[in-house]
């Protein structure tokens, strides 16, 4: 059977992939995919301890985390959107409107 | 101790008057304001006359012997043992100063009605002149040190608003300025004396002090010699006298009548008063007392020759206060308190009606002042002639004027008294010779001989109006019979003055026991009353001589000693003298160390510095915002592992 341990060290590899992720990538769809990366790393962490713990009280959660995440996806990918049609890029780096 | 609710009025009344002359003085017709003006000052001398009468009715039926009138208004401070109230007091030395004060800025407010009658700014001058006898009252009638001081400074300030009335006229704002400065390093003496007087007697109030400072003092001790040297500092500066008379003479820029009433009857009395006031203080320090006498007699002889050979009418009168003033510390230092206080009264009525005589001549004359440009105008202004003749015999010493007596107490009291000195009746002696010679010089320039006045000049020659002689006449009657109230026993008077005021004086009171020393017979007395009279004769004569008999013999003397002359002319440079070593040094550090070097440097540096390091902080700071979100994330995490490692440590 698998472990709680493993499952937690799973979700934590998974999250720091999010973390580097979204540190290092330019694309800022690829940004947001690394964003749903941590947030579901998150999830799992609620579900193994659902499992350990027997209760059902953390699945909720992650739901409630999904619907969450769906949620903040949509409305991202909408400004987005209206940032690509003012600026016609998705590079983060050519977004930056400060002058210094 | 009487309450008397009615004395603040004394001194509130011409506040009154200047503050609302001041709000409605453009606005309500001219002889309103004169009016007004004159009349507050009038309803305070009223008071005060009630007040002395009823002082001298509570004695005379079996009332203490020290008794006096208070008024208290509010406490103004209460700071740990400090505690001073605006209180005022009416006893015989403050009943007479009140009566002298308000009865000659009466007169004095009257004789500007004509005077400043075609000013453009009469309201200031009526405003600022009734704010004037509101602090001088206030300095006469306080009950404490601290209120007193108030008022010294106050007249200070308009002394220096009167001086400058014309400010338009740069030199006369220069003068006015000079008399607050010179004034406030004086009132810096002053300031430290009264902090001595309260840290060492616990007490500002002046009857605590009298009763104190026989106890808590040592007589002859350094304590008691500082505090009343300081005192004096601050009256050498409002009384004009070594070293710091130099603003006199300058305050002559202002309008004639402020001359006649703050620079010769009242502010400048006002450091005679106070050591009069302190008499029991000063009883304490006898090196002091000597001190003051030394430089009283000096002052009088040294201001009497530089008043000997000027050609400015007003400037001779300057010069003869400040030595007139020279007299009067000469009678406290010795010890005759109530001999000063009389000549303090007396010449009040002859140098006002010296300087409003002058006043009259000017404004006949059309503004002149150089008495080289005047002559023989004895027959056109007869009142203004006759007053001025009886005010130059009063001030000479001319008996039965009163000037002969107080002066005569003075002479007398400087070498007959415990702390007297022949050599300090030498010297006021000599000053007295001079004293009759140059004003009588003055009389017979101004008025005897031929017209030297310029043609135009001449036509507008008009005596004054009757609201300028009155005033003069009023004078000239207090000038004659003045002294009636102080005749002296060797000369079959009872001194009434003296025994009025001798209840508060130290020395005589008891509370400071007599330092002894000799006791004079009255024929001795009456010897030194002829020498002196006989001097002030010679005076006459000789002036007589120099200006009506051989007019050209003063000239004549003037150029065989030409250094004299100049020196004397020139004021002994003292004013030059004071500009190179101290008013240039002072003026050289303030520019370039307090202001270049402090000001600039220092202050503004350190403001600046402030500002440039709030905006290097600001620029560090703002190197968080890159506007690269990665980077903004960086920083996020880099939170989030630090609470971590927090949280599991």
């Amino acid at each position: 059977m698998i472990g709680l341990h493993e499952l937690l060290v799973v979700s934590a590899v998974l999250f720091v992939l999010g973390v580097a992720g979204f540190i290092t990538r330019r694309n800022i769809l690829i940004m947001f995919m690394s964003i749903e990366l941590m947030l579901n790393a998150a999830n799992l962490v609620f579900v193994a301890f659902a499992r350990h713990l027997g209760r059902m009280d953390a699945q909720v959660f992650a739901l409630f985390v999904m619907a969450l995440a769906a949620a903040e996806a949509a409305v991202g990918l909408a400004i987005i959107v209206a940032v690509f049609r003012s600026r016609q890029t998705v590079n983060i780096d050519e977004m930056n409107i400060l002058k210094w | 101790m009487l309450e008397s609710e009615f004395l603040r009025w004394i001194v509130l009344f011409p506040l009154l008057g200047a503050a609302v002359i001041a709000l409605l003085g453009n606005r309500i017709p001219r002889s309103l304001v004169g009016v007004l003006a004159s009349g507050t000052v009038g309803a305070s001398f009223l008071l005060g006359l009630a007040g002395f009468l009823k002082l001298k009715a509570f004695i005379g039926q079996g009332g203490s012997e020290t008794a006096f009138l208070t008024d208290t208004l509010y406490r103004w401070m209460a700071v740990g043992r400090l505690s001073v109230d605006v209180s005022f007091v009416l006893d015989r030395l403050s009943s007479v100063m009140v009566l002298v004060v308000a009865g000659v800025s009466f007169v004095i407010h009257v004789y500007s009605i004509g005077y400043m009658a075609g000013d453009k700014s009469y309201w200031r001058y009526f405003s600022y002149l009734n704010l004037f006898v509101f602090f001088m009252l206030l300095l006469v009638s306080a009950d404490n040190i601290v209120l007193m001081f108030v008022g010294w400074e106050g007249v200070g300030l308009c002394s220096y608003l009167l001086i400058g009335f014309w400010f338009e006229d740069l030199e006369k704002a220069k003068a006015g300025k000079k008399a607050f400065i010179v004034n406030r390093i004086g009132d810096f003496g002053f300031l430290l004396g009264i902090i001595l007087i309260f840290w060492h007697l616990g007490t500002i109030n002046f009857y605590g002090i009298a009763e104190q400072a026989p106890q808590a003092l040592e007589r002859g001790g350094a304590l008691s010699v500082t505090i009343a040297l300081l005192l004096f500092l601050g009256a050498t500066g409002k009384s004009a006298q070594i070293p710091l008379y130099v603003w006199l003479p300058d305050a002559m820029a202002g309008p004639t009548p402020v001359s006649a009433l703050i620079h010769a009857a009242t502010m400048v009395t006002a450091g005679v008063y106070m050591i009069v006031r302190l008499n029991v203080l000063y009883l304490m320090a006898p090196a002091a007392m000597a001190v003051v006498a030394v430089v009283g007699a000096l002052t009088a002889v040294y201001a009497a020759t530089i008043g000997l050979v000027q050609n400015d009418i007003k400037k001779v009168l300057a010069y003869s206060t400040i030595s007139q003033l020279g007299y009067m510390f000469l009678a406290v230092g010795v010890g005759a308190f109530s001999a000063g206080i009389f000549h303090l009264m007396t010449h009040s009525f002859f140098k006002a009606l010296l300087f409003l005589g002058a006043g009259s001549v000017i404004h006949a004359l059309s503004g002149e002042q150089d008495i080289r440009q005047m002559g023989g105008l004895r027959l056109r202004l007869p009142v203004t002639y006759w007053t001025f003749l009886a005010a130059t015999l009063a001030i000479a010493g001319i008996p039965p004027l009163s000037g002969f007596f107080s002066k005569d107490e003075i002479l007398w009291r400087s070498f007959a008294s415990p702390q007297g000195h022949w050599l300090l009746w030498m010297v006021a002696l000599a000053a007295a010779v001079l004293t009759a010679f140059y004003m009588f010089r003055l009389l017979f320039l101004t008025f005897s001989g031929p017209c030297r006045t310029d043609q135009k000049v001449t036509q507008h020659v008009h005596e004054s109006p009757r609201v300028m002689t009155v005033p003069l006449v009023t004078l000239a009657v207090l000038s004659i019979i003045g002294g009636a109230v102080g005749i002296p026993e060797a000369l079959g008077g009872g001194n009434g003055f003296h025994h009025w005021l001798a209840p508060l004086l130290g020395n005589e009171n008891g509370a400071v026991p007599a330092a002894g020393g000799q006791h004079y017979s009255h024929a001795v007395e009456y010897a030194f009353m002829l020498l002196s009279v006989a001097a002030a004769l010679c005076g006459v004569f000789t002036a007589w001589l120099f200006y009506v008999e051989k007019p050209g013999k003063a000239a004549e003397l003037a150029n065989r000693a030409p250094i004299s002359y100049q020196l004397l002319l020139n004021k002994y440079y003292v004013d030059e003298i004071y500009n190179i070593f101290l008013v240039q040094p002072i003026k050289l550090i303030s520019t370039y160390i307090l202001w270049k070097l402090f000001d600039v440097r220092a202050i503004d540096g350190l403001v600046n510095l402030t500002g440039r390091m709030v905006r290097g902080l600001g620029r560090v700071a703002a190197r968080l915002q890159t506007g690269y979100a990665q980077v903004y994330s960086i920083t996020f995490i880099l939170g989030v592992v630090l609470v971590l490692a927090a949280l599991i440590w």
